[in-house]
């Protein structure tokens, strides 16, 4: 029923081209200090803790690197930093949408003869979808320069062996397979957090449940899904 | 005109907040609803506009049943409405200006510059100057209720409602609102429905008083009737503070009638 009303056609299509420009700005530009700062110290991680956990003499040095890379790609690149952008993000949409709600602005929309939960809702979900991929590319670079990072200013593994590693065995699909787990995780996020923030009754205290909940549920959704889709994608 | 015919509303938990009520508001008057906090008024402006459905009866905008209308209908007949909420409910991400173009943004194929002239006669109309690139949060209570009402007043509306358009204001700025909010509706010809329990605007606006009681439509008159209403609920209602009593006491005692309905 929601989702109806969400997915129809825009009262105005200016109007919903601008707005999803300043969604992609909130949600997704305003992300990237973030994305950037884990990507990261978990890439600087993920290397070391290979490295560390990994001292057999059968595995060969640049297994470290691959390692890293195969983590970055099929894992830490898509899921988890969707699981985080569900508290950044998720939380965001939930409380903006859950403010408009309690303090009547949705009211105010409806009486006007806007389709609210279209107008409030489809930018942020379309806006999100497109600027998802860009995160995700943004999290495969710095995750593996995190790596670099440690073979360039530590002496656990040298620069040569670390850049062999990462270029070692590439599967192509599983970018691929990356980005299309992520579209699935941003779409979960969007509707999840709006249908949250849409659906208040009450006060501040409300907002700041319905806020948590859709991260949680977010939260669950996307393992659920991840799950089903690494089954259908990597089988 | 507007007109309710017999309508009744109950909560999912059973509880029956209207019971029958049926009124008549006039256009070019300022019609208001009144009754005790908890009396069912707020319920009845929601059904009016839509924000509730009804179980029953007819809402009429000038003979046409709004319940029975499409969808397409209703978001048409929304166009002729301007709404002013308690809180104000302005957007917060719009400036004031960008507030009050927001409905001609949508309805209407101005251009941008029209747009702005338009926002700006309808803020010039209820006295609001300077304030125009400005955030909701940044202007006072008062301020944010005229930018409501030049939001509301925007696309030229046939009806408006206001609800508690006076919360949370000082007396005089009350005073201030009832006066645009009558001025406007006689200027503009429009049905207007205030949703209120201020005395104040009782006595100083009200053309035409609906009084809700118990979810029943209790008395139905206007502000120089009410002074000599015989209706016990009413007069506990309007008469509860002293200076009130004292007012009427007067009135009745210098215009030598009693009881006139």
């Amino acid at each position: 029923m929601f989702m109806r009303k969400v997915v129809s056609i825009p009262d105005r299509w200016r109007v919903f081209f601008t707005r999803t420009v300043t969604e992609i700005s909130k949600l997704g530009v305003d992300s990237i200090p973030l994305v950037i700062v884990i990507s990261l110290f978990i890439g600087a991680v993920i290397t070391i803790q290979m490295k560390l956990n990994t001292t057999s003499p059968l595995m060969p040095a640049y297994s470290v690197g691959l390692a890293t890379r195969d983590i970055v790609l099929l894992e830490f690149s898509n899921s988890i930093l969707c699981l985080i952008l569900a508290g950044k993000v998720g939380s965001n949409i939930a409380s903006e949408i859950g403010t408009m709600r309690v303090t009547e602005q949705i009211d105010a929309l409806e009486i006007m003869g806007v389709n609210s939960a279209n107008y409030l809702v489809l930018p942020k979900v379309v806006g999100f979808i497109l600027f998802m991929p860009v995160l995700v590319a943004l999290c495969i670079g710095t995750s593996i320069a995190g790596g670099y990072l440690v073979a360039l200013v530590t002496d656990i593994i040298s620069v040569a062996r670390y850049e062999y590693g990462i270029q070692a065995y590439f599967n192509e699909w599983y970018v691929w397979y990356g980005f299309i787990k992520s579209l699935f995780f941003a779409y979960i996020i969007a509707t999840v957090s709006s249908y949250y923030g849409y659906y208040v009754k009450g006060g501040a205290l409300q907002v700041g449940t319905a806020s948590t909940n859709a991260v949680v549920s977010s939260s669950i959704l996307i393992l659920l899904m991840d799950v089903i889709l690494t089954k259908i994608l990597l089988q | 005109m507007i007109e309710v015919k017999n309508v009744t509303k109950s909560f999912d938990d059973g509880r029956t907040v209207l019971h029958d009520v049926s009124a008549k508001f006039y256009s070019g008057k300022t019609n208001l609803i009144i009754g005790q906090s908890g009396s069912g008024k707020t319920v009845l402006m929601k059904c009016i506009v839509g924000l509730m459905r009804p179980e029953q009866g007819e809402i009429l905008y000038d003979g046409r049943d709004y319940l029975s209308m499409s969808p397409d209908q209703v978001k048409n007949l929304r166009k002729e409405i301007g709404m002013l909420f308690q809180g104000s409910a302005l957007f917060d991400s719009e400036t004031v200006l960008g507030n009050v173009m927001f409905p001609l943004l949508m309805f209407t194929d101005m251009t941008p510059a029209e747009r702005k002239e338009r926002a700006e006669f309808c803020l010039e109309r209820v006295n609001l100057k300077g304030a125009d690139h400005k955030y909701p949060a940044e202007i006072s209570g008062g301020m944010q209720k005229r930018v409501a009402i030049a939001r509301a007043i925007a696309l030229n509306p046939k009806y408006l409602f206001c609800d508690e358009p006076n919360s949370g204001l000082d007396p005089k700025t009350s005073i201030v609102i009832d006066e645009l909010l009558s001025d406007i509706t006689h200027e503009y010809g429009m049905t207007t429905i205030i949703n209120t329990h201020d005395m104040n605007s009782v006595l100083g606006i009200g053309e035409n008083i609906v009084f809700i009681n118990k979810g029943y439509r209790d008395w139905v008159g206007d502000k120089n009737k009410i002074f000599r209403t015989s209706n016990e609920a009413l007069n506990e209602f309007v008469f509860a503070t002293k200076l009130f009593q004292e007012v009427k006491d007067y009135i009745i005692s210098h215009s030598g009638e009693h009881d006139g309905q």
